[in-house]
Parts: structure tokens; sequence; C-alpha cells
């Protein structure tokens, strides 16, 4: 998967990983192969399972049944501090009574490493994460990006082959985490380890990952890039999870090759159609639809009426929310180029077919994700 | 000239209204004032003017060697009481951390329902328990082992004196360790430590202060006991609190029994300024979160 990488990770292996707790599956199955040196990302919402599967794969919770597999070799039942494994956590974790530099030298102390060799290797991880300064700081007179490159530092000062991350930015204001993201890239790319990073934050997914897990109840939705997520998303879920997204739905008429939705009295169809039995539901991009005046020549093969509920000015467009015949809205972004349209105002909403993806109607989709 | 200005406070009457909080020690103060300082001072003043003016109190206490044994004795007690306190405290204080509200509740109480019970009736029971015909040496017989001397020794007395302290290590202990973060010890397992490597590294001396706390609270009331250790003890178990009865009810020698209060309150003074320096810095360390 990663051509940067020269082997130092290790593959991770989940094979129908369940962990119940009492009646409550917080794992349902979870199979999901990790490959050396990638960039794994695990995403849901909140409760969505995958802050469990990363402390199954830390050793902090052991699973109820399935198998699991680090490097090739079965984990299961292995305690944590055996399993060399590198973990940065959402409170940095840092412990208080001890310097930066006692902070990282703690591991390298801990396997029995020589003073000249730890002092060079803690050293070296700190200027890894540009805290070379700070060594003889404790972690209360850092701010939280600083007390969470520490955190990093410490993590990887002992070379694990696998480092886990559990929602590192997430105490963090905007600017800081963008440009911590992009560090946190750098430093994957130079070490050649495995990540495994959990966030709820999909843009941050986007940013980071070679691949996304998304998570829902329990369960893996899809594992794909970015790029496979958004514009191929396999449930409707994926599809709201990852980027805005209007969700169309209607009367279904469907023959052979394509798909028609009646909504409110208009309708609207794709050259396509879902096999199975399934309810579909048509979901749309923010950039592949465009709005027009009623009248205007318009493009796109399907248009439905509606109103503008909301208009935003994002710096480099707009984002419009449009009120369609059925109620429910539609998002559009338009670049800054275009003609601007004001709240109220009675507009056409305008689409080509095959720009529309058709997926099963999962109602849960909406619920699990507010 | 502005419209604000009214409302800022000029510098002198910003410092007219500065001792106000200070207004607020004020209940505290007049109370300590009479009900310790006066009677210090007291006790100050008659431990150098009674029978005469002069250090003839002192000269006596030092001049005979069986009050520098009580003293030494007095200190030698607290400071086993402590380490006992120490080592009983510590595992019941992490419990009340781990455990949930309910339990955590009825723990609490346990510690406290001692404190409602008069400190005679507790030593009175812990006579009961520990005589040579009591319960604790009749277990001792009944599983087969010889009896032990308690009643009377240094040991009892440091059970006793123990048992009635305990509530204020705990409490302290309690109060820092709840405060640690445990998820700093799952940092530390990730790190490589097993668990008790991760206790004595990262566990322990996070829960110093509340130790330290504790400690001195403990090995100061220790030092003033008089109670316990006189139902609890024999003659070979005297702490000065006994002697400073003797001195002044008996022998109506409030010279020499002040003298020997201003010996015990300098010799604490004493040693907390040398244990000091440790603690601070302790402290100071794993204050920093």
């Amino acid at each position: 998967m990663n051509p940067r990488a020269e082997n130092r990770g290790a593959a991770i292996d989940l094979d129908t990983v369940s962990k119940a707790y009492g009646a409550f599956k917080a794992l349902d199955g979870v199979s999901l192969r990790i490959e050396p040196g990638e960039f794994m990302t695990l995403l849901g919402p909140s409760g969505s399972g995958k802050t469990t599967t990363l402390n199954v794969v830390a050793g902090f919770t052991d699973v109820t049944s399935g198998q699991l597999l680090v490097g090739g070799k079965s984990v299961v039942g292995v305690p944590a501090h055996k399993r060399n494994i590198g973990v940065v956590f959402q409170h940095y974790a840092l412990f208080p009574h001890m310097t930066v530099g006692r902070n990282v030298a703690y591991p390298l102390t801990l396997r029995g490493i020589a003073q000249d060799e730890r002092k060079k290797r803690v050293a070296r991880a700190l200027d890894m994460v540009k805290m070379g300064d700070f060594a003889h700081r404790y972690p209360s007179e850092l701010s939280g990006g600083q007390q969470q490159r520490v955190a990093l530092a410490r993590a990887i000062v002992f070379d694990p082959p696998l480092l886990l991350m559990d929602e590192p930015l997430g105490a963090l204001d905007k600017k800081l985490r963008e440009w911590l993201q992009l560090e946190i890239k750098r430093i994957h790319r130079e070490l050649g380890t495995t990540f495994v990073y959990v966030t709820h934050d999909q843009e941050e997914a986007l940013v980071l990952s070679d691949r996304i897990a998304v998570f829902n109840r329990g369960r893996i939705e899809q594992v794909g890039t970015g790029r496979q997520l958004y514009d191929e998303p396999a449930t409707l879920f994926v599809g709201r999870f990852i980027g805005d997204s209007t969700v169309l739905r209607g009367e279904v008429k469907s023959d052979g090759t394509s798909t028609a939705l009646t909504i409110a009295g208009e309708t609207v169809s794709a050259p396509r159609r879902l096999a199975g039995e399934a309810n579909p539901v048509m979901l749309l991009r923010p950039e592949k639809l465009a709005i027009r005046r009623p009248g205007q020549d318009a493009g796109g093969t399907n248009r439905l009426s509606g109103t503008i509920a909301e208009a935003i000015y994002l710096g480099s467009g707009s984002k419009y929310e449009v009120k369609l015949g059925d109620g429910s809205i539609a998002i559009v972004r338009s670049p800054l180029a275009g003609e601007s349209f004001s709240l109220g105002e009675k507009i056409e909403l305008c689409f080509d077919g095959a720009d529309a993806k058709l997926l099963p109607d999962d109602s849960t989709a909406d619920t699990t994700l507010t | 000239m502005s419209a604000l200005e009214p409302t800022t406070p000029s510098a002198p009457q910003r410092a007219r209204w500065a001792w106000r909080p200070y207004a607020l020690t004020l209940p505290a103060l007049l109370l300590l004032v009479t009900v310790i300082g006066y009677p210090l001072l007291t006790i100050v003043l008659r431990s150098l003017s009674e029978p005469q003016w002069g250090l003839q109190n002192y000269a006596w206490f030092f001049g005979a060697p069986v009050n520098l044994t009580v003293l030494q004795r007095t200190f030698t007690i607290s400071a086993w009481v402590t380490v006992v306190c120490v080592l009983c405290a510590y595992p019941y204080a992490y419990l009340m951390t781990a455990v949930g509200p309910r339990v955590r509740l009825i723990l609490v109480l346990c510690v406290l329902i001692p404190f409602w019970v008069s400190g005679v009736v507790r030593t009175l029971s812990w006579v009961i328990l520990l005589q040579d015909s009591g319960v604790i040496n009749s277990l001792l017989r009944s599983a087969g082992f010889d009896g032990v001397r308690l009643i009377r020794t240094q040991t009892g007395v440091v059970i006793g004196m123990a048992q009635v302290l305990l509530p204020f290590m705990i409490l302290p202990l309690y109060s820092v360790m709840k405060g640690i973060d445990l998820r700093l010890v799952q940092a530390a397992r990730s790190l490589g430590a097993r668990p008790s490597r991760a206790f004595f590294t990262v566990y322990l001396p996070l829960s110093l202060p509340g130790v330290y706390a504790g400690a001195i609270i403990v090995f100061i009331l220790a030092l003033g006991f008089y109670i316990t250790p006189a139902l609890l003890g024999g003659p070979r178990s005297t702490m000065l609190s006994t002697l400073v009865q003797t001195q002044v009810l008996s022998l109506l020698q409030w010279g020499r029994g002040g003298a020997m209060g201003v010996v015990l309150l300098v010799a604490t003074f004493v040693l907390l300024a040398l244990a000091a320096p440790v603690m601070r810095s302790r402290h100071r360390e794993a204050g920093r979160r």
C-alpha cells in the first residue's frame, strides 16, 4: 500500500473480532487487514466501535471472540506492556511528575537501554516532533499542541512497528490541528511505521489517510481510500458521513436500465438501477448540483424546484441550502464566479442523472449522525 | 473625565479596601489567639518563671535521663504509628477511588464512624481485645499458637493509636488519589511497563503528596497522645504527655510541665523543618499536571 515505507511497519489482521459488554455489542464481527506501513484511519461517530477497535489492538480491552494478528502473530491474551505498540491518547497522558526528557526516556528505561543510547534516541525523537529545546520543561509548562508532540515522541522513541492514535488532535483548535495533521503525515512518511488513527472528523481522515475504515454500530461499513468513499460510497451511511451530501427520497419507478424518483410531483431519473429489493435513494454531492433561476437554460438532465433556505459565504465560494418540494434540504456548493441568490428566492435545482448515486435506503443513517 | 472614571477606584481608594478579604479570617484568628496563642504564651512563661525566673525547669528536663528516654520513645512510637497508618491507609484509600459511589459511601462511613465514638470507649475496647486473656490471644491459642503480650507493650500502644489516627491518613490520601488520572497508568502500560512497574513509577509518585500530608497530621497528633498510651501502655511505653500529666496534676509542677510541652513543640518544628525540603520538591513535581 505504501511505497515509501521500508517495510518497518507491522501488518494487522482483525478477523471477525467481537467485543460485548453484556447485551451491548461494541464490536460486531469486525474484519480488517491493515498493510505494513499503511496509514489507516478508523472513522465513525462516537459509540461506533472505532475506539474499542483501537483498545483491542493496544491490549487495553480483550476480545470476546475473533482473532487478532499483529505482524502475523496472534496477540489475543497478550498484555498491553508486552505488545510493543506505541499509543498516543487524546488526553496526552504525559506523566506530570517527570520532565519532557524523562517522559520520552521512560519506555527506553523500561527496556533497559543504556544511558548514552537513551539520550541519543530521546534527542532524536524530540527533534522529530520539533520539541528538542523543551527536554527540561514539565508537561504543565507546555501548551496542548506541545504536549501532544511530546506524547508522540514518547510513543515513537522505542521504534514500535505500529503506532495507534486515539483522536490525538481532538482537544486542539482548528489551526493547530491542521498544522499537526501535516506534521503527523510527515512523521509517518519518515518512519514507515504502520499508523492506525481514530477520529470522528471526516476531513481529518481525508487529509491523513491511505485508507479509511468507516465504522457504524460496531461494524465496518466500508474500507477504501478517501476518493473511493466519497465517489463510490457503499452505503447511505458512508455517503452521508464523508463530505456533504443531498439525499433524495421519493416514489420509486424502476425499469431495466434506469430508476426514477417522484418527489412532490416532480420526477428525476438516473440511468442505473439498484440490484435487490431495497428501496433506492439518490445521493448527490454538492458540487454536482447547480442552481438556476426558473426558465434559465440549465444543463443537466434533471430539475427540481425549491427555495433558498440558507446562503453561506465560504470565501472560496458559496454554499446554499435549498428546501425542496417535500421539505427536505439539498446542499449546493457554487463557485464564487457564479451568480448569487438570496434567501427565499424560488430557484431550480439541476443535476445530471449520471452523477446521482443509487443507494439502498437506511433510515438509521440519519439518526446515527446526529 | 470619562463617564467610566467613578467606577474604577483610584490608587489610595484601592489600598483602603485591600485589607477587606483578610477580614474573613478574623473569626478564626480570634479563636486561635484565645484558645491556642494565649495558653501557649502562658506555658512558655510559666516554664521560665516557676518557681522562680530562670532555666531551671529545662535544666531539670535535660538533666534527668528518664525524660530524654521518654522524649525519644514518644517520637519512636509516633513514627511507628505513622508507618502503620500509611501501610493500612494506602490500599484502603486506593480502593475508595476504584469502587462505585455506593460502596465508596460505605467505605467512607467505615472511616468516619469511629470518629463518632468517644476515644476512651475505643481505647477500652482495645483493652478487651489486646489483654492477655483477650480476644486476640484466645484466638491465637485456640489456633495452636502461643499467646503474645500486647497489652502494656509498645506494640499495643502503636496498634491502638494507629486505629484512632487512621482516618487522618485515609482522608488526605483519598483526596489526592481521586485526582490521579488512571489513564496515565494505562499509558505507562502501553509504553512497556508491567503493572507493578507502572505503579511504582507513575501512581506512587503521584500519590506521595497525600502520603506526606497524612503522615504529618498523624505524626503530630500522635506526639501529643494521652489517653491511648495511658490505658494501653505500661511503664515502659509511657509517652511525654503522661509525664506532663504527672508533673502538672500530681506534683503540681506547672513549670516543669510547661518546659516539657515547649521541648516537644520545638522538637516537632525542628523535625518538620528537616523533612520540608524533601516533601516540597516532591510536592512541586507531582503538582504539575
